[in-house]
């Protein structure tokens, strides 16, 4: 019962967001909007067991990562009207039917309900709780090499946001 | 009532076609970003139920990998994005169709 109105509650809420990043002119309400749905997101993780995705979500993603967004924003400007002309013809009626079509597919799987979500066989017991000592222990274990790949993709990210900002921009010749 | 994992996947595949119908919709080079890291999360939401259901910690797991290239990815495209930003002066794809330095 409490899951049923966590879920409801917080689902509402992620949507709601979601459909604010999407439909919101102020590029700093969309922020706002995926900020909220990253919350409401981490709460279903707590839901799930899952606590300590759930914190590095909120620090991570809801903290840095939306910080992140709103520098770059502030950056750029807020007050810049966004051009919403349509350059491709039919591209909207497009979208349009692409989401239904999606969405109405997934919900009559889930209407139907005769297929299963996952596949694969259980194991036994209880849902794993996703404590800090779970979590790497799992990392450390049979995950070290993609653990060390990912060190190597942050390098490697890092590096090249400091070169894509630190060469001067070059004076380009209009055609 | 139980909430089942299909529950979950439900909500997590609207919030996924919702971010794809942004980038789609959208023209702003930053809300188009934003959208990709909604898809990202409706895929944690539905790694993690799917390993709740199947008892799991894989699935967890994987989540953290998905977050450390969504962070990855945001360092970079940030990047770009300001990088084009001073050379243009904009931040809207359709202005950037040329594709020339």
């Amino acid at each position: 019962m409490t899951e049923l109105i966590l879920f409801f509650l917080f689902g509402a809420f992620a949507l709601v967001g979601a459909l604010s990043v999407v439909f919101a002119k102020n590029a700093v309400r969309s922020a706002m909007g995926l900020i909220l749905t990253l919350l409401s997101l981490a709460v279903l993780y707590v839901v799930h067991l899952a606590h300590f995705v759930a914190a590095v979500q909120v620090i991570v993603y809801a903290g840095a990562v939306m910080t992140l967004f709103l520098f770059v924003i502030m950056l750029i400007g807020v007050d810049r009207a966004e051009d919403l002309t349509e350059h491709l013809p039919g591209q909207r009626l497009f979208v349009f039917i692409l989401s239904i079509v999606t969405f109405g597919v997934v919900l009559a799987v889930f209407i139907g309900g005769n297929w299963s979500w996952v596949t694969g066989i259980p194991k036994p017991g209880k849902a794993p709780i996703g404590t800090a000592e779970e979590i790497g222990a799992g990392l450390f274990g049979g995950w070290v090499l993609p653990f060390e790949a990912t060190s190597l993709l942050l390098i490697v990210a890092a590096v090249g946001a400091i070169a894509l900002a630190y060469f001067p921009a070059r004076k380009r010749e209009r055609p | 009532m139980i909430v089942t994992a299909g529950w979950y996947m439900t909500l997590a595949a609207a919030l996924f076609v919702i971010g794809a119908l942004g980038i789609l919709v959208r023209r702003n080079a930053v809300v188009m970003f934003m959208c990709i890291e909604l898809m990202l999360n409706a895929v944690n939401l539905t790694f993690i139920a799917a390993g709740r259901e199947l008892r799991d910690l894989t699935g967890q797991l994987a989540v953290f990998f998905v977050l450390v290239v969504a962070a990855a990815e945001v360092v970079v495209g940030l990047a770009i994005i300001v990088a084009v930003f001073r050379n243009r002066q904009t931040a809207s794809v359709d202005d950037l169709h040329e594709l020339r330095g």
